[in-house]
């Protein structure tokens, strides 16, 4: 039998082709692009359009030269902190947003895996229904709710609770609160999905071994939902960390984060090698921690498959 | 065996010995269905109690408020004296080994063992020891480092048993404990688990579909069926004195006539019965007064098979012709079409060799049984 599927599987180029096709689409549209980017970054701003300077030219002797400036790079981390703080600051929304979407997302997730098997689809609906309305739109419905005579405020003043409006708009908490909001659902999905396979009769071994429901929660259900908390994390963190929208219209006009910083590099300097600098430090930011979390995991899985 | 075995002293033949286990009027209902329909049990301290019935029989729904994990809606539930009818399954003197061994995947072997006795706050010295011993009486010392999705299901089904008796439980509650394992192996763990639990000396509670098993291993067997317990007693009181149709076609195989109480005598009973075509010699008919409808129940090993010629000196004798003859490799199993048209089963031992077999198919034969191997049961 195996035998048969392995002289068939030898035999038939359709495997190479269908593995090869993700590849060829993730060549086409996310490494190229990205070669070209990094080709920029290296580049110096010129007037020309492009607006900047070849990176291969052929000299008077018919020389190849390859002018590589560094400067960009080096203008990054020097002459400015504006960069790093950019970074830093982008890093810290990120850190913050996914902290958050764990202690809000994990009960949620957790209560949908438990609810009764007709109820989850519904409570799946409800997690994912916000995407049918346009982002945009539904950021700036936040703006309605939490300016000064807005939702929140007029609730709060007419429960009591305050006297004056509170200043959330254009904060670093309204930043927060946005961000929160928009990530969530790429928190409790993964989550959702180790939670629900999560074999009950483990948490009933525990507890009848003595341990009361808290402690089980501990020493077996967290453990055992670690892929899915580190699944969703990066789910948030990934793309928290390149967030333009939430910022911008939250955060009020000197809110700093790296990708205000590529969109001014871009359209306000017309500095394309600049920001491709700004992009090709912001990957390598992202790519060198996610690359050890896999090789990490890769491990672990190979320590509890085997 | 360090222990005096309940097996010989049979201490629920003492109406005064105190039962460790005490089950009273225990219901519980899921939606309409009540799945465990006042329910009232004795269970004696070093037993090896079976509760074996068909899927949906409620045998899994009472050994889990055994454990706690199920709340009963009436009746209550004793241990040594103490109610546990609501104690949580962390405070109750029992624990459990699960069907799917429930064993925790991110844990080692010996983490595993450990679990309980951790959760208890014993001292590390002491763990590090009672894990094993642990683990050395189930023989998987060697294994401890491992991950339990390293192991094979044996192993596997050895490391729950370890974890669960490590707490020196009460009572050990066992959920299908080797539906899990192939046959050979099967047969091979019910000795060792029936070992394991005489040298523990705690109370073993076991739920089993398997009634091979739970006659193998048990001190004592209930029967149950629709929530439920339908008779209570040794695998061979069980088996070969069936309170009813259900217990006596549940367990092992049977041929059932139905008929009518005819006679009583002091020896035995006669019981006309059209299914038969003729008059059956049955043992007493205990409290079955004549004239009630009846059945009468005979075991398939205990029919035999002779050519019509010849004697067979047994009241019972039945002419037929064989249609069907299974070989199951120690014994043959002929399918006899009797002249009432009644299809009996009857099991004979292969003295002989295949080649030489006694009846060959379409051959007429006369069936005959003994008035004592055969038991009335309520139709």
């Amino acid at each position: 039998m195996s035998g048969l599927v392995k002289a068939l599987r030898s035999r038939l180029p359709g495997r190479g082709l269908v593995i090869g096709a993700p590849y060829l689409w993730l060549a086409i549209f996310f490494l190229v692009p990205f070669l070209l980017v990094l080709k920029i970054s290296f580049a110096d701003s010129d007037t020309t359009i492009p607006p900047y300077t070849p990176l291969f030219t052929m000299g008077d002797d018919s020389a190849l030269q390859i002018t590589l400036h560094l400067d960009n790079f080096i203008r990054l981390f020097s002459d400015d902190p504006i960069y790093l703080l950019s970074y830093l600051s982008s890093l810290r929304n990120a850190a913050v947003t996914t902290v958050f979407c764990l202690l809000l997302g994990y009960p949620m997730a957790y209560a949908i895996a438990r609810a009764q098997p007709s109820l989850r689809p519904v409570l799946l609906m409800l997690i994912v229904l916000p995407f049918w309305t346009s982002f945009l739109i539904r950021i700036y419905a936040w703006i309605g709710i939490l300016k000064d005579n807005g939702l929140l405020n007029n609730f709060l003043i007419w429960i009591g609770m305050i006297d004056e409006p509170l200043n959330i708009l254009n904060t670093q908490t309204a930043v927060y609160i946005g961000m929160v909001y928009a990530y969530l659902p790429f928190m409790v999905l993964p989550l959702y999905a180790t939670l629900e396979k999560l074999d009950v009769s483990l948490l009933e071994a525990a507890m009848d071994l003595g341990a009361r429901p808290l402690r089980a929660f501990w020493a077996v259900t967290l453990p055992l939902s670690l892929p899915g908390i580190v699944a969703g994390s990066l789910l948030v963190f990934i793309p928290a960390v390149g967030e333009f929208i939430i910022p911008t219209l939250l955060g009020g006009a000197d809110t700093l984060t790296i990708s205000t910083q590529l969109w001014s590099e871009f359209f306000a300097n017309r500095d394309w090698p600049m920001a491709s600098a700004v992009t090709v430090v912001m990957v390598a930011l992202l790519v060198v921690p996610l690359m050890l979390l896999q090789r990490a995991q890769a491990r672990a899985a190979e320590g509890a498959a085997s | 065996m360090t222990h005096p075995s309940v097996r010989d002293s049979e201490p629920w033949r003492d109406p005064s010995a105190e039962a460790q286990i005490k089950i009273d009027h225990l219901v519980k209902s899921f939606g309409d269905t009540r799945a465990v329909d006042d329910v009232s049990l004795r269970i004696h301290r070093g037993e090896l109690f079976s509760l074996l019935g068909g899927s949906g029989c409620g045998k899994t729904t009472l050994l889990r408020m055994l454990a706690g994990f199920v709340t009963p809606d009436e009746g209550r539930i004793g241990i040594d004296g103490q109610d546990v009818s609501r104690v949580p399954p962390y405070e109750r003197p029992v624990n459990m080994m699960f069907q799917s061994y429930a064993l925790f995947p991110h844990m080692s072997v010996e983490n595993n063992v450990a679990f309980g006795l951790r959760r208890d706050g014993v001292e590390k010295g002491e763990i590090t020891r009672r894990v094993g011993e642990a683990l050395d009486l189930v023989q998987l010392g060697p294994l401890a480092k491992r991950k339990p999705g390293q192991l094979s299901g044996g192993q596997r089904q050895r490391v729950a048993l370890a974890r669960s008796i490590i707490k020196r439980p009460k009572v050990l509650l066992l959920d299908e404990p080797l539906s899990a394992l192939d046959k050979k192996l099967r047969e091979a763990t019910q000795f060792e688990l029936r070992t394991i639990q005489e040298q523990v000396g705690i109370t073993f509670v076991m739920v089993t579909h398997d009634q091979e098993e739970a006659m193998t291993m048990s001190t004592r067997i209930a029967v149950m069926n629709h929530g439920k317990i339908v008779q209570v007693g040794k695998p061979n009181e069980i088996y070969e004195f069936p309170h009813s149709r259900f217990v006596a076609d549940f367990i092992g195989s049977v041929n059932l006539f139905e008929g009518r109480l005819k006679e009583c005598f002091a020896d035995h009973a006669v019981v006309e019965s059209p299914d038969a075509g003729a008059d059956l010699a049955v043992g007493p008919a205990g409290t079955h007064a004549p004239g009630a409808a009846i059945c009468v129940a005979v075991r398939p090993e205990k029919l035999r098979l002779a050519k019509p010629g010849e004697g067979l000196d047994l009241p019972n004798r039945l002419p037929g012709r064989v249609r069907d003859i299974a070989y199951l490799g120690d014994a043959c199993v002929y399918h006899v079409t009797l002249d009432s048209g009644k299809v009996v089963k009857a099991t004979a031992p292969n003295l002989g060799r295949w080649d030489d077999q006694p009846f060959a198919r379409d051959e007429a034969v006369t069936v005959g049984w003994a008035a004592a191997a055969s038991i009335l049961v309520d139709p």
